[in-house]
């Protein structure tokens, strides 16, 4: 697999993870608006993993169902952070925050590529995220100082790191307000238990009818 | 919390009607969550969000004379406007 693919499917596996695992909220979100806009969010980010499916399977000669649903779960590429399984809200809306700064700090980097494809996916995407961003924001700003969220934010900072390559991280330090230093990133690489657990759920209706056309 | 009263115009140039509301902490928060709640599926070319105590309501009317003069209950617009048709020679067939 391309260098290219393998980025591009490393991209599009954290935002169908993470947006898997947003959407475990719906229905208990702190207030029925927040579980409405989580939940659409989630929804909205969903698309962005498709269309990078997309861009990957016409390099890969395969489609986009088949990279999100057939592979097995040691085949994604995703970071720890958005596999893990978070149970608060100070923990989904901290990881919520750090992810959509790394996410700026990456889709910033891919709209400079001089791969015309990528860097046109990434400015497509990152026109949507500005009200994306906004709802983590405001989020963060006003949980800013709770100790719970602050709690949450220190907890998963080394995962956060772990989403970016390393020459892009101190950028995401200095956009949250903490040091690369301080901590040992948890890199991409290895999966966490929980994720072949999301997998087996997130993959049971296609592997019930395996080659079916939804 | 403070409650926002959501009023959705649904085309460029049609009126703005409500269409429910949104209970937010600050406007902030309202702005997230009324664009996600009425405006995710394209429903909506723009919203406005008011405060309900900005809103000043009427309900109570005097009527004390009994001005039926004043009101329109009775009075048949469809013959008079037959007749107008007539004189002007336009009336429908």
């Amino acid at each position: 697999m391309s260098a290219r693919a393998q980025r591009v499917l490393e991209l599009a596996d954290d935002e169908l993870i993470l947006d898997w695992r947003d959407s475990e909220r719906t229905g208990i979100a702190p207030t029925l608006e927040e579980d409405v806009a989580f939940s659409s969010i989630a929804q909205n980010e969903i698309g962005h993993a498709r269309a990078l499916y997309e861009l990957a399977a016409g390099e890969l000669g395969t489609d986009a169902d088949a990279l999100a649903f057939d592979r097995e779960p040691g085949e994604y590429r995703c970071a720890q952070l958005v596999e893990l399984h978070l149970m608060d809200w100070a923990h989904t809306i901290a990881r919520r925050y750090l992810y959509e700064e790394a996410d700026r700090v990456r889709v910033e980097a891919l709209k400079r590529s001089d791969d015309a494809e990528l860097s046109g996916l990434a400015a497509k995407i990152d026109r949507e995220e500005t009200y994306h961003r906004l709802h983590a924001e405001m989020w963060a700003a006003r949980l800013h100082d709770e100790p719970r969220f602050r709690a949450a934010v220190e907890e998963l900072w080394p995962y956060a790191l772990g989403v970016l390559d390393p020459e892009l991280r101190p950028e995401l330090a200095r956009r949250v307000g903490l040091s690369v230093e301080s901590t040992q990133a948890v890199e991409r690489g290895e999966h966490r238990p929980e994720l072949a657990e999301l997998w087996s759920e997130m993959t049971e209706v296609r592997r019930s009818a395996p080659g079916q056309q939804w | 919390m403070t409650i926002y009263e959501v009023f959705r115009q649904e085309r460029k140039g049609q009126p703005f009607a409500h269409a429910g509301s949104v209970v937010a902490p600050d406007a902030t928060f309202a702005d997230a969550w009324a664009r996600e709640q009425y405006g995710r599926r394209g429903e909506s070319e723009a919203l406005w969000l008011v405060p309900r105590e900005a809103i000043h309501q009427i309900t109570e009317w005097a009527d004390e004379f009994d001005l039926k003069y004043r009101r329109v209950d009775g009075y048949s617009i469809k013959a008079r406007l037959a007749e107008a048709r007539e004189r002007a020679g336009t009336a429908s067939t």
